[in-house]
């Protein structure tokens, strides 16, 4: 972790312009991530709905909604990707980052051919021959597990179902060669049988290419199977940052326990899932204090006065006030 | 694709009424293209001995008050009758184009201004335009159809950026930027290219009612120029209803109104709001499936 890292994100903060208020107000949705990422390194960012995971690599890619507000330092191998110009923007997005989207159906132009999809950045914009571009499309499809290739070049979106389709957009980032692939929760629209098998392609792609990736999911463990490292988002912040590995035995924040302790397990037999009680809040909803106080069972009067900071604890980064005294209280129980 | 397979998907996406207007508007088409081939006399030999010659094998349509073949001006006549109302479609979309496609891209301000612009032209009759140009510069066709092609911008133009904004916001155009490709890459080989059913249909449409605009600019005597034949001129002859005879002026005139009737039901098939090969697939199933699509109707 010496090294350069790939990705460096410190501090960043995003506010969405607000159209309902009309005293211009702005949503903060992003509130001080800190993150690095180091090249060949998996990261998974997990959270439930509105936690600004997606807002996370939208903000890597500059694809913010139109009025929004990027504070704080993207930079991708060193460059500064906020200060980009349009020329450097479109190379970095070209071949710095690839980006798989959670919906292959909507992302896809629908009325262009898988083929045409599939060469036309490397035509385009690396000048290479359609013959050669249309041979390494069919190697790259035969990678990611789609059979008969050639034909495949020739038909529509609609005549892909949505795993295969997943396959296809794999395969487009994989040919434009990025450093980081950045995956919005790739897997989220497919049935589980054809997650795992489109997640172990993903993995196995990534890991021969020595790729960086972050990988978007609200499953735990999901993150956990994939990735190095996980960070957990809530309400627009990292709330823990952790070895996938040791984040099983050593999970310190109350909302990371929550998320751990609401799925099911073939070990035990329950009447009801145990589920986090109240609703997740966005970051511009939170009070002064800890974003997770209302939820927590924990909560004491300073974690609603006093913001917590991201501090080590046992070998991660945790955000909460309390954390000593819950793992004495997990080691006890 | 096998031209006979394209013909009957063509087909399939006009529909009964469609194939019939796009037939029809060939026929003119090609007799206009062809005129000095397939026109039994020159338009202008006047020939007095036929004046108001009823229709006969050698004058199919007769012949108006001067002896003139009415057939062979109504072959010549489609030629600037069609020339111009090309023009002014032609025109209007080189133009109405890159700046819908600019508004649309690049949103706020740019789309404001654009789309005022657009309203602004939008709001001054296309006639009353011409009728100034020709003021100004003269009776020909050339300022006529300079004023309509203002006038048509914004009929066009508007229609393109309205589907274009639609598109502007489908996710695969996030995507697109994503992979870094560029705005005129986006706008004009994907966002264009997904809106071209509606342009097109919505260019046919302005394409009958540009022809039936110079027509009455002709009949005024304010666009083409009376010995040149053409439908607009030739509704104008005078003599003619003046002395009991309506072929001369009827003949033009029914031929106007099924030009823009054909183009307008083409307009309107092709323009269907959906992509094409979504639109051709649905035309072949309820061929299949219409039974029981009108049973689970009702």
């Amino acid at each position: 972790m010496t090294a350069t890292p790939l990705l460096e994100l410190s501090g960043v903060t995003v506010h969405l312009a607000d159209r309902a208020g009309a005293t211009g107000a702005r949503k903060p949705v992003l509130d001080g991530i800190d993150l690095a990422l180091a090249p060949g390194e998996a990261l998974g960012l997990v959270g439930e709905s509105g936690s600004g995971k997606s807002m996370t690599v939208r903000a890597v890619t500059r694809l913010l909604p139109g009025g929004a507000e990027l504070d704080g330092s993207i930079r991708f191998d060193g460059q500064d990707v906020g200060a980009m110009d349009a020329g450097a923007l479109r190379a970095y997005r070209d071949n710095g980052v690839g980006m798989i989207f959670q919906d292959p159906r909507a992302h896809i132009n629908p009325t262009r051919r898988i083929g045409a999809f599939l060469i036309e950045a490397l035509v385009r914009n690396r000048g290479v021959g359609r013959r050669e571009a249309e041979a390494r499309a069919v190697t790259v499809l035969t990678e990611v597990g789609i059979d008969d290739p050639a034909r495949r070049l020739r038909q529509y979106p609609h005549e892909l179902s949505g795993g295969m389709l997943q396959r296809v957009m794999i395969a487009s980032v994989l040919l434009a060669e990025p450093r980081l692939i950045l995956a919005d929760e790739p897997t989220t629209a497919l049935d589980v049988t054809i997650q795992a098998e489109v997640v172990g392609i993903l993995d196995r792609l990534r890991r021969e290419r020595g790729l960086g990736m972050v990988f978007i999911t609200h499953d735990l463990d999901l993150a956990l199977a994939v990735c190095g490292r996980v960070a957990v988002m809530y309400a627009g912040r990292i709330v823990e940052l952790r070895e996938a590995e040791e984040l099983h035995q050593r999970a310190s924040h109350p909302y990371t326990l929550g998320l751990l302790g609401s799925r099911p397990s073939i070990d035990e037999r329950a009447e009801r899932l145990k589920a986090i009680p109240g609703r997740p809040v966005s970051a511009f909803e939170s009070g002064p204090g800890c974003a997770f106080a209302d939820r927590c069972a924990h909560v004491q009067p300073v974690c609603r006065e006093v913001r917590p900071e991201l501090e080590p604890f046992q070998g991660g980064l945790v955000r909460c006030h309390r954390v000593a005294e819950i793992a004495l209280q997990e080691v006890q129980a | 694709m096998k031209p006979l397979q394209l013909l009957r998907r063509a087909r399939a996406a006009l529909g009964p009424s469609g194939t019939c207007a796009a037939v029809f508007m060939i026929v003119v088409l090609v007799a206009a293209v062809a005129a000095p081939l397939l026109a039994p006399y020159n338009p202008n030999a006047e020939a007095l001995l036929d004046s108001f010659a009823p229709p006969s094998a050698s004058h199919l349509l007769g012949a108006d008050g001067i002896g003139r073949d009415i057939l062979s001006r109504l072959m010549f006549g489609a030629r600037t009758s069609l020339l111009g109302p090309a023009l002014v479609v032609s025109i209007a979309l080189l133009v109405g184009i890159p700046m819908a496609l600019a508004a649309c891209w690049y949103g706020g301000f740019v789309d404001s201004v654009i789309a005022r612009v657009f309203d602004i032209v939008y709001a001054m009759p296309g006639l009353l335009l011409a009728v100034l140009a020709v003021s100004l510069f003269g009776p020909g066709l050339v300022p006529a159809v300079a004023a309509l092609s203002i006038a048509y911008i914004p009929f066009l133009a508007r229609i393109v950026l309205a589907a274009a904004r639609q598109q502007r916001v489908s996710p695969y155009v996030d995507a697109l930027s994503v992979q870094g490709f560029g705005a005129v890459r986006i706008t004009v080989r994907h966002i264009l290219r997904n809106i071209a059913p509606v342009v097109l249909g919505q260019a046919a449409i302005a394409f009958g009612y540009a022809l039936l605009d110079l027509a009455a600019l002709s009949y005024l005597g304010l666009a083409v120029q009376a010995p040149t034949a053409d439908w607009g001129v030739m509704v104008s002859d005078e003599t003619a209803l003046q002395q009991g005879y309506w072929l001369p002026i009827l003949a033009p005139g029914v031929l106007i109104v099924l030009c823009v009737l054909s183009l307008t039901v083409i307009g309107a098939r092709i323009s269907g709001e959906r992509p094409q090969p979504y639109l051709l697939r649905r035309a072949r199933k309820s061929a299949v499936a219409a039974p029981a699509l009108t049973g689970a109707a009702s």
